[in-house]
């Protein structure tokens, strides 16, 4: 068992189930930190996959995918942000619809795509090794790129001060609206590309095949604290405690995986309970501006 | 009031046009989809009933969550809480001894699943009221916590062998069915009506009611008031995960009578909209709860002509609409 642990085999399935964490958990901190709640990261990462797989079932390029997933990600980025920046609606409430909206939509389209209610036909997939994979080196920089972006540039101190108090941002002269249309449709595109990783990943699209990892990325970014590279080895961890487990299966030894997948929801709660250091959220999270 | 019909009926058509854009798209008339969706719910018996059961946990749902958010809390644990309630009924009513009577039979298996998911909904209005955690997050780890401990149990005790459902519950704990040609009606959605009466009456006519409305309206002026605000947290979160756990009487007892796998899935999130649509009121829930069981059933209803799937993506727009179409109207008139 120890000897697995050590191998680069291990190794590879640990990035490989991290990468769509990341994303999606760089995208919500990115959004959080402007004020907005990200529950649709869940639905961004869903038609990320779907619109990857179309894109490479129709090109044969896993290049295509990749950015067709952008694409998804930001189509779904602009509907949440619509409605929750322009009309200003209930963040939780909009999150979860779009989550409810992207489950149906993404099974619609795959019986008028495919004709198919489970899954897509095999797409053109990434290598099987990780590091042979672009697209793994495009998310590697994209970590400390975000990170870069929100805590350096300009733009990224205008993003924090509009999520930490928005009424002050406006008075400093920065547009509240413009930011946090920029960083919802951010945080879709991060989504999207993750949810790409996952189609591409695996040879193509099945049903709802985001399972629940748009919440785990919910839970990396509060468990970093809202802070990128925080949350980033977060999705490490997680991604490491899943590998883990995968391989304690094969291997016989019983641990049940229900008991193994609850682990990130568990440390979120104690997490949030402040039991590991202060955790404090950006001030103006989740309040509608104006 | 009549703002409140205005803003669902805009949400309608918007769900609607954005429905015709889809039905469209897969070669089908809408006017011929959309009729067929409501001549096979509300045109004749079987449609009516499966419209009635399907609205009931959706009462129930829509209920706890608008519990909660008149104590200005967001329970989006009901999708959990309703899980671990349903679990609970099956397993009472299944271990029941024989000839138990029907009275306490029902009482006991509802009542446990009440329990379970009052409990299970006093955890993160707990952790709100004495750590200040926030109770949207921590119920949303709590519906991924609990629906696997609720497998991992039944896979190591309770599902019959080979099977992923529990053991049947005993006769004398079956709520009748309402017949209506072989529909899955039965007489809990009388249940769902008097929990609606219930919450009505206890918010508006008893003096915790109006304790817990001053927690969610000015938590300062009841705290100033003399009312103890982490005590009414924590026990309006249980009281909604109560709600929320009585659920199993529907498809539990009513219907399946045992648990399985994924049964109820969706339906506590969709308890969200419900509370949303029906403004939190118990007849707007009411309401709301007959037009997205109304949505649910038609899927089944058109899925000859379009994937069934078109009724989720019009509950999701309808969702969307008046959350956005409320905050925007909201806005206009306290301008």
């Amino acid at each position: 068992m120890i000897e697995t642990l050590f191998s680069a085999a291990f190794f590879g399935q640990m990035l490989r189930i991290t990468v769509p964490y990341m994303l999606a958990a760089l995208g919500g901190t990115i959004s959080e930190r402007s004020g907005v709640i990200n529950i649709a990261l869940e639905g961004k990462l869903l038609v990320g996959a779907f619109c990857a797989a179309l894109g490479a079932y129709y090109t044969d390029s896993v290049f295509v995918g990749a950015v067709a997933g952008v694409g998804g990600g930001l189509a779904v980025g602009a509907l949440y942000a619509l409605v929750v920046v322009r009309f200003r609606a209930d963040q939780i409430v909009a999150g979860v619809a779009i989550n409810l909206l992207a489950l149906g939509l993404t099974r619609f389209l795959l019986k008028l795509a495919f004709d198919s209610t489970a899954n897509s036909p095999p797409i053109e997939s990434l290598a099987s090794n990780v590091a042979a994979a672009p697209l793994f080196w495009v998310a590697c920089v994209l970590a400390p790129a975000v990170h870069a972006v929100l805590m350096y540039s300009p733009f990224g101190l205008r993003l924090r001060a509009v999520g930490e108090h928005p009424e002050a941002a406006a008075t400093a002269g920065v547009s509240v609206v413009r930011v946090r249309w920029a960083a919802v449709l951010i945080a879709g595109a991060l989504a999207g590309l993750g949810g790409a990783w996952l189609a591409l990943g695996s040879g193509g699209f099945v049903a709802e095949m985001s399972g629940g990892r748009g919440y785990v990325a919910l839970t990396a970014v509060i468990m970093g604290k809202w802070r990128p590279l925080a949350a980033t080895l977060a999705s490490l961890s997680f991604g490491f405690a899943e590998a883990f487990q995968l391989n304690l299966q094969t291997a016989g030894v019983g641990v049940p995986s229900e008991l193994v997948q609850m682990l990130p929801y568990v440390l979120t709660m104690v997490a949030l309970t402040g039991f590991i250091g202060r955790s404090r959220p950006p001030g103006a999270l989740g309040k509608p501006y104006q | 009031m009549k703002r409140e019909a205005y803003i669902v009926v805009v949400a309608l058509l918007v769900a609607m046009a954005a429905g015709s854009v889809l039905i469209l798209a897969f070669g089908q008339s809408p006017a011929q989809v959309y009729g067929m969706l409501m001549a096979h719910t509300w045109g004749d018996s079987y449609g009516l009933g499966q419209v009635l059961f399907k609205a009931t946990p959706l009462v129930f749902t829509g209920l706890a969550v608008a519990l909660a958010f008149r104590v200005g809390l967001f329970n989006i644990g009901v999708e959990g809480q309703m899980m671990v309630g349903a679990f609970a009924t099956a397993l009472v009513g299944a271990s029941l001894p024989d000839g138990t009577p029907w009275v306490i039979a029902i009482v006991l298996a509802i009542g446990a699943g009440a329990v379970a998911g009052g409990a299970l909904g006093a955890i993160p209005g707990y952790l709100r009221a004495r750590f200040g955690a926030h109770e949207v997050i921590n119920t949303i780890m709590l519906n991924f916590i609990a629906g696997a401990l609720v497998l991992w149990a039944g896979r190591t005790w309770f599902f019959v062998e080979e099977s992923t459902h529990t053991q049947t519950v005993i006769e004398s704990a079956r709520i009748p069915s309402l017949g209506m040609s072989g529909s899955a009606a039965n007489l809990s959605c009388f249940l769902a009506l008097i929990a609606a009466a219930g919450v009505w009456y206890f918010f508006e006519r008893t003096r915790r009611g109006h304790e817990w409305r001053a927690v969610g309206e000015s938590p300062l002026a009841a705290e100033t008031a003399g009312i103890r605000i982490g005590r009414s947290i924590t026990w309006a979160m249980a009281a909604s995960g109560a709600l929320a756990g009585a659920v199993g009487a529907n498809f539990v007892l009513g219907y399946k009578h045992y648990f399985e796998e994924g049964i109820g899935r969706g339906m506590g999130f969709m308890g969200i909209a419900v509370a949303l649509v029906g403004r939190n009121h118990p007849v707007g829930i009411v309401g709301a709860a007959l037009l997205f069981g109304t949505l649910s059933q038609g899927g089944f209803a058109v899925n000859e002509l379009v994937p069934k799937e078109l009724v989720d993506v019009l509950q999701a727009v309808i969702i969307l609409a008046v959350a956005a179409t409320s905050a925007e109207v909201r806005r206009l008139a306290t301008r």
